[in-house]
């Protein structure tokens, strides 16, 4: 009874948790950037603009939730709701700390895969229900990035595995109780770092929303909270991404005991969420090509040599 | 004038009836009555002889002749259709008219003879209900496909209380909304290929962050690539021209100031020194190096909002927000000297507004000082960011002929290797006493439009320090009668100059009856004002010929096979304004 009961609470507290960090990354994105573009950033509703979270969520709930008529009624429905649910999925195998995991899944890593793979359909299906050639193109573009990118960012991960011997994540955070995956996988951590912000469709690699060529591209057509829901996906997202990196590579909940374990987790995740914002204030956008040629010409192989030379050396200290 | 003749006897011994009448004008450019049998070889032959070579149509335009009293010995004409040509190896221009008398005119179409004519013959079309015989494509191109009559012609009215009460019914608004819809067929476009693959067509604009304006592109695509563009302009029209046939000389100095909002008093400066060079007004040493300074200040102020919103076009967020902070340093100097941020009003004929205020030296040394260090971690930033050069290198290009075939003046001509800045070349209020590089680049591609953008604000900068350092004492206004205000000094001691004054505050300035052209290396390339007095105080045709006319004109030509991503780009680096488009 009791455990089901510990559950249940690790259940509501993570949900509750994650999507408020998500939310609270309006308020954080918004002052960092502002921070580092020489602007005030939101500084009207409450002290330092704190409750400009409030504010717009308030905003967001109260918009007209309009649907165009021209628009695939169904499809256009169920998009947004997939990029939550997917991502909020992901975040049952995440272990924040010893103990605090949903569910600790022993191909945990396969799951957080495939979840995210998930998340292209959200593009696809808004692209394509949106009924509009800006969506079409941007839902082809993202379509074509998420799936692309998703190789690399399997691959990149292999390397992890292989060391470990093991999908399950708490495993593979008490492996690096020696050292972190991020000095023997520094490659593996790389690339990966680039994938999570593909798949996350974050500036560079924003390529389906391309604010000045395709007009927010695959959601050009939705407002109120089916907007949202994009909104607080991507939020998820990079949160989600960031959790991931540190529990891959910089050793999850580890840290010294002077601080308890989850509060080291959340310290490198905000540090990887702020590293998410700083890479939207300081890059330019690629053409779509380049971006492809640059996975499949660059990424790809060095995640494939990665996963060579991990396995080699595994292999030979066997 | 030996160069005067050489033309003249160079058409006369190629034609010998082409030449109708010698004009002579006030801004000495040779000005040629050229019967319409004769002139497009005329046009044709000055463009290719040698020791002429007349390459760059600069403007064609034409004037309703109906209103006019004071014509002199000038040809019987109801519409007279100019050309303004540039002779690049002459450092030249010159001017040609046509007469048409009849009542449907017509004159056959100089489209053939450059590719730049089209757009201008079309808005003559459109504006004055000339028909072009053997134009390609000859429609409205301001005014909406459902406007009645020809805005520019003397009887069409100018203001809406002249038109009848505006109404409109639904039936109405169908037709004019079916009017916008893009036709394909229309505009000789296939919406099937050769290989029998469907089209795209997608409608850019007129509301597209990409253009900076309202501005509507429809791109014919093949998947991502683009195979052709039709712009589809004159959502920002004004009619700018035809208010300035109802302002008198003075009171149009504020319209100016919206023509091409991003350079301020750069659209003061060539309309100011026309009505000058209409009423012989000499221009005190102050007044001109106040010009100068200000000009280039809004220079950089132009140069800065373009920096920004290019790099943002290429996906960058940061760089438009400190370049507007720069921006807003700079307006605090402007608004101190002007009183005004981005449209100042701050020229006069004969002048500027007011003497410079105290303490303007440490406002334009803090900005000078503080300017440099911004610009070198731009160049960090931006200019050598991979990302920014793989979108960038490569990408929109076209070489010195076909800039030269289709009207590009400004950084664009620069770009591509040639070196021809009129600051230079025909110096202007006093630039010639200047030390400035014209940056020139090479390649004529989107990276090279940037750095030569980029490396302009650095000389402006420069001309800004010269400026401070050698900034004449002395009056800021000329005393001559014509300047607005006029001179107020001797009013109550001199009947004369009291009726003067009294006459030129209450109607303004009557201007001599003549013509006059002046332009000046705008940011954008170059502006320039075209003015016809016909003895009154107002001007009798006022043509602006503005640089992103042409400049917009010229883009589907070099961005055919490139993608959406690269036309934003392209766009972004010719750096154009609506208002300046469409006027």
């Amino acid at each position: 009874m009791n455990e089901i009961l510990v559950q249940i609470l690790i259940i509501v507290g993570v949900l509750l948790g994650t999507v408020t960090i998500a939310a609270g990354l309006i308020y954080v994105e918004r002052k960092m950037l502002a921070v580092w573009q020489q602007r005030s950033g939101p500084n009207r509703v409450g002290p330092f603009g704190i409750f400009q979270v409030l504010a717009d969520m308030v905003k967001i709930f109260f918009k007209e939730d309009w649907i165009p008529p021209f628009v695939d009624k169904k499809v256009f429905i169920i998009a947004p709701t997939i990029i939550m649910l997917s991502i909020l999925m992901s975040f049952s195998i995440v272990p924040f700390a010893p103990g605090i995991v949903i569910a600790d899944l022993n191909i945990g890593l396969l799951f957080f895969l495939a979840m995210s793979s998930l998340g292209a359909y959200t593009i696809v299906l808004a692209g394509w229900a949106s009924n509009n050639k800006y969506s079409l193109l941007g839902g082809m573009r993202g379509a074509a990035q998420m799936i692309s990118y998703e190789v690399f960012m399997g691959l990149s991960l292999m390397g992890v595995v292989i060391q470990v011997g093991s999908f399950n994540m708490t495993d593979i955070v008490n492996a690096q109780k020696g050292l972190w995956f991020v000095v023997p996988q520094f490659v593996g951590f790389i690339i990966f770092l680039i994938a999570g912000v593909a798949e996350t469709h974050r500036l560079p690699f924003d390529l389906p929303e391309a604010e000045s060529e395709l007009i927010a591209g695959f959601h050009s057509e939705y407002s109120g909270m089916k907007f949202g829901m994009f909104f607080v996906g991507e939020y998820l997202g990079i949160t989600l991404v960031s959790c991931m990196i540190t529990i891959l590579f910089f050793g999850g909940w580890l840290g010294p005991s002077f601080l308890p374990p989850i509060v080291w987790f959340l310290i490198k995740m905000f540090a990887f969420i702020l590293f998410f914002v700083l890479l939207r204030a300081a890059l330019a956008r690629p053409r779509y090509d380049q971006l492809m040629s640059f996975g499949w010409k660059l990424l790809l192989p060095l995640a494939l040599l990665n996963v060579l030379i991990t396995g080699a050396v595994v292999l030979s200290n066997a | 004038m030996e160069d005067l003749v050489d033309i003249e006897q160079e058409i006369r011994t190629k034609f010998p009836e082409a030449v109708v009448y010698v004009q002579q004008t006030r801004d000495v450019f040779p000005t040629y009555w050229i019967s319409k049998d004769y002139i497009i070889p005329v046009l044709g032959f000055l463009k290719t002889a040698p020791g002429l070579q007349f390459k760059f149509l600069y403007d064609l335009s034409a004037i309703d002749e109906q209103a006019r009293q004071n014509r002199g010995a000038q040809p019987e004409s109801r519409f007279t259709v100019f050309y303004h040509l540039l002779s690049f190896s002459r450092n030249q221009f010159l001017r040609l008219k046509v007469a048409c008398p009849e009542e449907k005119p017509s004159v056959p179409t100089a489209s053939t003879v450059w590719a730049n004519a089209n757009w201008y013959e079309r808005e003559v079309y459109d504006m004055f209900g000339i028909h072009f015989e053997g134009h390609p494509c000859l429609r409205r191109i301001l005014m909406p496909q459902y406007w009645q009559g020809h805005p520019l012609q003397k009887a069409h009215p100018a203001r809406a209380t002249e038109m009848g009460q505006f109404k409109m019914p639904e039936e109405r608004m169908l037709a004019e909304q079916d009017l916008l819809q893009f036709k394909p067929e229309e505009w000789g476009l296939s919406s099937e290929g050769k290989d029998n693959e469907d089209f795209m067509f997608l409608n850019l604009g007129p509301q597209h962050p990409g253009t900076h304006g309202i501005l509507r592109l429809i791109l014919q695509m093949d998947g991502e690539s683009i195979v052709n563009i039709v712009p589809d302009i004159g959502f920002h029209h004004r009619g700018a021209e035809k208010m300035g046939e109802r302002q008198s000389w003075h009171t149009y100095i504020p319209y100016t100031d919206r023509v091409e909002y991003l350079s301020g008093v750069m659209n003061n400066f060539p309309y100011v020194m026309a009505v000058e060079q209409l009423g012989g007004i000499d221009v005190p040493d102050r007044a001109k190096v106040i010009r100068i300074m200000l000009s280039e200040l809004f220079r950089i102020s132009s140069h800065l909002v373009w920096y920004g919103t290019f790099a943002q076009d290429l996906g960058m967020m940061t760089p438009v927000f400190l370049m507007f902070y720069d921006r807003e340093r700079l307006f605090t100097v402007i608004e101190a000297i002007c009183g005004d941020r981005m449209h100042p009003n701050w020229f006069r004929i004969g002048g500027v507004a007011q003497d410079l205020p105290n303490g303007w030296q440490g406002l334009v040394k803090e900005f000078l000082d503080y300017m440099p260090g911004r610009l070198k971690e731009y160049d960090k930033m931006i200019m050598k960011n991979r990302i920014f050069k793989a979108r960038t290198k490569g990408i929109g290009v076209y070489n010195t002929e076909e800039a030269i075939e289709w009207g590009v003046t400004g950084p664009g001509l620069r770009a591509t290797g040639f070196d021809w800045d009129f600051r230079k070349k025909q110096p202007y209020s006093g630039f010639d006493q200047f030390e400035f590089d014209v940056p020139v680049a090479v390649n004529g591609d989107c990276y090279d439009r940037a750095v030569l953008r980029s490396e302009e604000i650095r000389q402006s900068l420069r001309i800004i320090q010269q400026c401070l350092d050698n900034m004449p004492e002395g009056p800021y206004k000329s005393h001559h009668p014509l300047t607005t205000p006029p001179d107020k000094k001797y009013t109550m001691y001199d009947i004369e100059t009291l009726i003067n004054h009294f006459v030129n505050v209450s109607w303004g300035p009557v201007l001599p009856p003549n013509e006059s052209y002046c332009g000046v290396e705008s940011s954008k390339g170059h502006n320039g004002y075209y003015l016809v007095s016909d003895g009154s105080t107002m001007s009798y045709r006022t043509r602006i010929r503005t640089p992103s006319f042409p400049h917009i004109q010229f883009v589907p030509y070099y961005s055919k096979g490139y993608t959406i991503a690269d036309l934003m780009a392209i766009l972004g680096s010719v750096d154009f304004v609506l208002s300046d488009l469409d006027r």
